[in-house]
This record gives C-alpha cells, structure tokens and sequence, in this order.
C-alpha cells in the first residue's frame, strides 16, 4: 500500500470519528431557541412540549422581576419585542450583574404544566451596555441617568418602550 | 483638530480608492509609474487614517461631548487611561482603529518589499488598498465616529464598568492587531495566485506576517480568558461563546499553516493547502468579525447590532468567491514537487498535526453557526452548547498533544526503527512515569489521567531536545552550558521557540485539566460565622465572615463582604469581593451593578469568592469555588507567547556560515523569514 494511501486512510479515520462525535453530542445536546411567541404556538399545537428543554429569548418586562432576599432566587416575566407572548419565568439561581428591567435575556429550561418556565440558566445582555447614547431631557431611563437641562427633539436612540 | 480628523477619514477613503485602482491597473498593465504610484497613495492612506485617529483621540480626551461616540463612551469622570482605550471600547472607534492598524501593516509590509516581491507587491497593495477601503467605507458610512449627536450633553454616559480592567484595555486591540494581520498573508496569496508565482518566493514574507497574527491572538486570546476571569464573575475562563469561538478559529488556522508550511519548504509539498489555510484564516478572520458585530448568533457579548454586520457580510461573500475562482482557475500551478514517502515521517505527523487542527476549527465553526444552520434547513433555531464543544474537541486536543510530542522527534521523509527508539524511549517513559504517579496518588479522571501522561510525554521531548542541542554545543565548541543553551535557542529560533511554544501548550493543557476537579458551593453567612469545607487536595478550609461594610470610592459606592480563610487551621489572610454600583460626576447611578470577584491565587488552585447578596443584618449569601491550576492557563498563554517573540524576532547574524554546527542542528535559521 502507498503511503498516501495509508495516510488517506488515517485522515479518514480521525475525520470519521470527529464527525461521529459531532452528530452524536449534537443530538444529546441540542435545544431548541425560541421566541415566547413561538414556545406559546408550539405547547398550543403539542402539549407534549411541555416539559421539554428549550432556550428562550425575549425582554424582560418592566417592574415584574422579583428576587428573593439573598439573591438566590428571581421570579420575572419575559415577552416579545412585540409584547405578544407573556410567560412568567422563576430562576434559581444567582442573576449576573446585567440582568435588570427591560434586558434581553436568554434562559434556559423546561415550561411547566402550570405555563410558568423553569428556568435553569439566565443570560442577560443590555442592547445599551456597550453602546449607549446619551438620553435628552424627557426620555425615560430605567437606571435614572443624568439629563441636560437643554431643550432639544426627541431622540431616536430611546428604546421603543419607554 | 477634530474636524481635521473628520475630513481625514474621507480623503484616506479617497486615497484608498486610488491605491487599489491604480496598484491592480499597473500589475496588469506592467506600468511602474502606476505601481509607484499606488504605493505612495498607500502610504497617504495610512497617513490620513492616523490623523483620523488623532482627532477621535482629541475628541475622547478633551471631551467634547458633541460627538455621540464621546458621549456614549466616555464621562468626565473616567480616569484618562480608560478615556483613551474607549478609542477601541465601542463600534466605530474599533472599525476606525482597525483600519488604523491594517493601514500601519500595510504600510510597513510595502515598506519592507520595496525593493523585493517586485512582481507580486502591486497586487499585494492592491488587495490591501481593497481591504482598507472596504474598513474605511464601513468606518465612513455604517459607524461612522465623527456622527454628531445633535446637542451636547454636560457629561457622557461613561464607560461600561466591566470594561473598566486593564485587561479589557488591552484584549481587544490584541485580538484585532491579531485578526489584522491576516489581510497581509491574503494579500500575497492573491498576488501569487494572480500572477501564477506560486514558488517560495511569497512564502517568506506569508510566514511571518502569520507569525505576528498568531502571535497576537495567543495573546489577546489569553488576556480575554483572564478577564472573562476575573471580572464576569461565573467561575471559569471559557464559555465557549460565539464570540469566544471567532476568535480561537483564525487561532487554529495559523497554528495549522505554520506547521504546514514547513513541509512546503522542506518538500515542496501541500502548496494548494497552504493557500487555502491563508485564505481561510483572513475568512474567518472577516466571519469573527461579522459574528461579533452583527449580532446574528447570540451571544453573551452583547454589541449593538447595526448596519455594519451586513457590511461585513457582502465583504465576506465577495472576498469567498474572489479567492475561490483564483484558487480554482489555478489548481494546476499548485501542484506539489513531492509525495509522501513513509507513514511513519514527520510530514506524516504534521499532515495529521493540520487535520486535527482544521478538524477542531471545523467543529466550532459548525457549533457556532448550527443556530443559522439549522433555521435555514429546518425553520427551527437550534442551539448547542459547551458539552457540544466538549465532547468532540476534548479527543481531538489530546490527540493534537501528542501529535505536538511526536511531530519533532521523528526524521523527515522516512523514520527508521533506530530512530525512533532512540528519540521516543525517554519521553515515553517520563510520560507513563507522570500518568502512573497521578494514578498512584488517586487521581481517577480518565480524560485528566491521559491529559497529563500526554504532557508528560511532551515535556519528555523539548527537555530531550534542549538536552540534547546544549551538549553538543558544548562538546563541539567548548562553550560552558548556559551560553551553549542561549546561543542554541538564539541561532536556531525558529526551531527552539517552537518547542517553548509546544512548553506553553504543555502548560496550558495540564491546566485545563485540572480545571476538570474544580469544586464550587454556594453558603450563607451571618457575621462571624464560618463554614468548612474540603479543597480538591484534601485540605480543609474555613471561612469566617468578619462582616460586610459600605463605603464610598472614586466613581463608585461599594458593598463589601470580608472573609477570614485558614487552611488546616493555619491563616491564609483575607478574601474580599465587592458589589459596585458606579455613578457619574453627579453621584447619579451608572450601568447595573457590577460584582468585583476576590480570588486567593496561588499555584495550586485559585480560592475564588463572590458576593452574591447581603440580607438582613450583614448577612452575606457567597459563592465559593476551589480553581485548581487556573494560574497555569495565564503562564502557559504567556509561555506561548515568548516563544512566538522568539521565532518572530529578526534574525541579525543569520549570515554567519555556522561552521561544522550545522550538520547537528538543521540550520532552520537560514530559512527563518527575512522579508516581511
């Protein structure tokens, strides 16, 4: 047998194996990421997708989070951008330092029977953490920042809800 | 002088423009005073974009809050060395300074050929001159940092205080110095491939401008690890990310064409893989990016999403087809000059070297994207996650470590029998030797077990080898061995700062590893109470809450816990970590709070606690996790980066015939790149 050959051989064997080990974890571990609007339509059309592991992403809806003294537990209630879809979720768990009304957050776990969500995993990013324009006079911000007493429009840089 | 700044960035666009026309148009049409003319538009544009940059900085500095990058990114009360890395903190600064940085490359790359790769440089300053107007025109039109907010706020909204670390400061602009450098290999690709000069000439100078893109992403990859670290406060150093991810892919390409490219200059072999590898790194290079700002992929890093990703993405489907048509129209040209001869050679272990690197960056890349993927075949967005990745890279890394042991013990073209038991006996035997004592000493992880006879095995080889390198220099020219040992890695380091790279992988292996018996519990603390608990060595460990304070600092009002440690009874001092809420010139809140992590370092195993909440009267509910061997993970990344330092330094004696020397040592150093 030629050496390339041989080596071909070799190549195909670690890529088989590579491959296998993709497909396979990828079965094992793979979740569905869905909006709330769609995790509603899903459970709607297949009751039996309660209970199944999917990871949800929407936008925290504004003065419903509640925490636990001691941080170790949140109950809150995310929806869509649309604000059509709105399922009650309960994290135990210690929320990271973003996590705050109105983020986007992507958590992770099953829907219960009782249509609240289980959530296993929180992640939270804020659309104007790294990137964050300063609000005129007039323009809500959750976190209470300075305002100019100049008076100018309205800015486009507010988020659409508030 | 920010206006100046403003206007600069149009003319560099303009210069841009030129420098590509008239570069292509001159190769083609053999014109020289075209090509010189290309290359001094090249050097304006990187003129125009350094005073481009100049005036954002004196736009940051000054404060001139007009400015909605100045006003988004910076306040008065930022220290003035956080104001001045907000140059790359944010979108549009960061395009801008990429451009910045390609235009330096590009710059200093024509620079240094001007009087070499005359055939092939007006095309490399063509398909740089393309690059760079692609960066300005985005920087120019989809994020632009001279846009005007429309009225000037008395204070900015400040810096995100998770960025506010010195090594937030500097991981970015590593990363993209990295990611940069790659435009530079594919500009010489492209030139090769156009003009059908597909010889070692354009090796060289392809080599190491790798070399500096890798050298840079080991670094900044490092830095990212030690920030994700230390500052997000979740415990471990890679999430496996999508951001993460474009990152290590470029990483593992480079890796993978700087072992392949040995063979082509050795045995004139894998010439069409070595382009595509070029190709590939500077793709993904431009996908990284894409993922990172377009927010396509979820992610954790959270970059507002904006027109530039859709930029990016034309850039990226252009530059795909471009070098798939030259690489397909020139096939034949590529062929190699030899074939295999033995399985059991060095090519062979470095074909496989490349076929587990490219394996693993294939998986990543496939995980990373599988949400895409997967909504376009399916209709279902569907995400996988860190076992994913787990599962398929942790056989293909330790294969990869012992490709990394074997790869440089064994002869070229065909290993004898005799060549192999005297190379292999001793590493081999250090190898079984360190898994056999772990086993012996309890450690039962089967992965960790294998992870640590493999880096036993490997550190085996590069002791063998500066062993081996130092006594003949010693025997041969008298020298005592510490100079014999320096003038060894000196005039061979190419081949010696390889093997302190290979030592830096070694670390970095054993580390992950050990990041296998990390321990973690989460405990509620009245003041002056304690709790104990054992560490994965088997010591025991008490902490003692010695009460949580309020205070106020410098841009922040801080909530501390303090805890006593002792460690089978003997005192370890003092653990703290802070809940931060950062405010403004005004005392107004900034940002959410942010937690600061206390970390009781040493080289065992880190002691990492975090402030989770404070209840009732002084309560402190913590989180507390025992690291084994993280610290390893900053030295090895470290390690590795020395070594590239080593390999990419210029060569200064490299003239000098080593008389007799030579035959013991491949003289690696005659071919070690020159031009650049």
């Amino acid at each position: 047998m030629k050496p390339r050959t041989k080596f071909a051989i070799g190549g195909l064997l670690v890529l088989s194996t590579a491959t296998y080990l993709m497909a396979s974890s990828i079965s094992e571990t793979a979740v569905y990421y869905l909006t709330p609007n769609e995790l509603t339509a899903k459970v709607a059309k297949d009751p039996t997708f309660y209970g199944t592991g999917v990871k949800v992403g929407g936008r925290v809806v504004r003065g419903t989070i509640e925490r636990e003294p001691g941080g170790r537990m949140v109950r809150f209630v995310v929806t869509d951008s649309a604000g059509r879809s709105r399922i009650p979720v309960v994290y135990r768990g210690i929320a990271p330092d973003t996590f705050t009304d109105e983020v986007d957050v992507v958590v992770e776990g099953r829907l219960g029977r009782d249509g609240t969500f289980q959530a296993t995993t929180l992640l939270a990013k804020c659309a104007s953490r790294y990137e964050n324009a300063p609000q005129q006079p007039g323009a809500e911000h959750p976190a209470g920042v300075p305002r100019s007493t100049a008076a100018v429009p309205a800015s486009p840089e507010v988020h659409a809800s508030s | 002088m920010i206006l100046l700044g403003e206007l600069s960035l149009w003319v560099a666009l303009l210069m841009a423009a030129w420098t590509a026309t008239v570069s292509f148009a001159g190769g083609a049409m053999r014109r020289t005073d075209l090509v010189a003319s290309g290359e001094r538009a090249l050097y304006a544009t990187t003129f125009f974009i350094v005073l481009a940059s100049a005036g954002l900085l004196t736009a940051l500095v000054t404060h001139d809050f007009s400015l909605t990058y100045v006003a988004s990114h910076t306040s008065r009360n930022l220290p003035l060395a956080y104001t001045i890395t907000s140059f790359w903190g944010g979108q549009a600064g960061s395009m801008l300074f990429w451009a910045l940085v390609l235009s330096a490359y590009s710059a200093m790359c024509v620079w240094g050929n001007r009087r070499s790769n005359r055939e092939l440089m007006p095309y490399v300053t063509g398909t740089l001159g393309v690059v760079l107007l692609f960066f300005l025109a985005t920087t120019a039109f989809g994020a632009n940092p001279y846009e005007r907010l429309g009225w000037t706020p008395p204070d900015g909204r400040g810096m995100n205080p998770q960025l506010q670390n010195p090594g937030m400061a500097i991981h970015p602009p590593n990363l993209y110095l990295g990611y940069v450098a790659t435009a530079l290999p594919f500009a010489f690709a492209v030139a090769a491939l156009v003009t059908r000069r597909l010889d070692a000439g354009w090796l060289a100078a392809v080599r190491r401008w790798t070399l500096v893109s890798w050298f840079f992403l080991t670094v900044g990859i490092t830095l990212g690890m030690w920030w994700a670290y230390v500052e997000l406060g979740w415990g471990g150093y890679w999430a496996w990310d999508p951001v993460e991810n474009s990152s290590l892919l470029p990483w593992l390409t480079t890796t993978a064409f700087l072992h392949s490219i040995m063979i082509q200059e050795k045995r004139g072999m894998l010439r069409k893989w070595n382009v595509v590898l070029v190709i590939s790194s500077f793709l993904l290079s431009i996908l990284g990016t894409f993922i990172t700002r377009s927010g396509v992929i979820e992610s954790v890093h959270a970059f507002a999403q904006s027109p530039v990703g859709s930029w990016f993405l034309g850039f990226l489907v252009v530059a795909t087809l471009a070098s798939g048509y030259l690489v397909a129209t020139r096939l034949k040209d590529l062929e190699g000059q030899a074939e295999l001869e033995s399985m059991v050679s060095r090519e062979a272990a470095f074909l496989y070297n490349n076929l587990v690197l490219v394996g693993i960056a294939f998986s990543v890349l496939w995980g990373t994207l599988f949400p895409i993927l997967s909504e376009a075949v399916k209709g279902e967005k569907i995400t996988v996650g860190a076992p994913f990745f787990n599962a398929v890279n942790i056989p293909l890394g330790l294969l990869l470590l012992a490709l990394t042991g074997i790869g440089p013990l064994i002869a070229w073209r065909r290993a004898s029998a005799e060549n192999l038991k005297r190379q292999f006996a001793v590493p081999a035997f250090a190898g079984v030797a360190v898994g056999a004592l772990l086993f012996a000493a309890g450690m039962r992880d089967g992965y960790a077990l294998v992870a640590y006879t493999l880096g036993g095995f490997v550190l085996g080889t590069i002791v063998q080898e500066f062993y081996k390198g130092t006594k003949a220099r010693h025997r041969m020219h008298g020298e005592s061995v510490p100079v014999a040992l320096y003038r060894l890695v000196i005039r061979n380091r190419r081949r010696y700062g390889g093997y302190i790279v290979h030592f830096g992988i070694v670390v970095i292996f054993a580390a992950f590893a050990g990041f296998a018996f990390r321990k973690e519990m989460d405990i509620t603390l009245r003041p002056g109470a304690s709790y104990t608990t054992v560490d994965p060595y088997g010591h025991t460990w008490t902490f003692t809450n010695q009460g949580v304070s309020e205070f106020e600092s410098l841009n922040r009002f801080v909530t501390g816990v303090t805890l006593a440690l002792t460690r089978d009874g003997e005192s370890m001092g003092i653990l703290t970590s802070e809940k931060r809420q950062y405010v403004d010139s005004r005392k107004m809140p900034t940002f959410e709070p942010v937690t600061e992590v206390g970390i009781l370092e040493s080289a065992k195993q880190d002691v990492y606690l975090v402030l989770v909440g404070v209840t009732g009267e002084q309560t402190a509910e913590l989180s507390i996790r025992f690291n084994p061997l993280v610290w390893w993970v900053w030295y090895g990344g470290m390690i590795m980066a020395v070594g590239g330092l080593i390999v990419l330094w210029p060569q200064a004696e490299r003239r000098r015939p080593q008389r007799g020397y030579a035959a013991v040592l491949e003289p690696a150093a005659a071919t070690a790149g020159t031009a650049s």
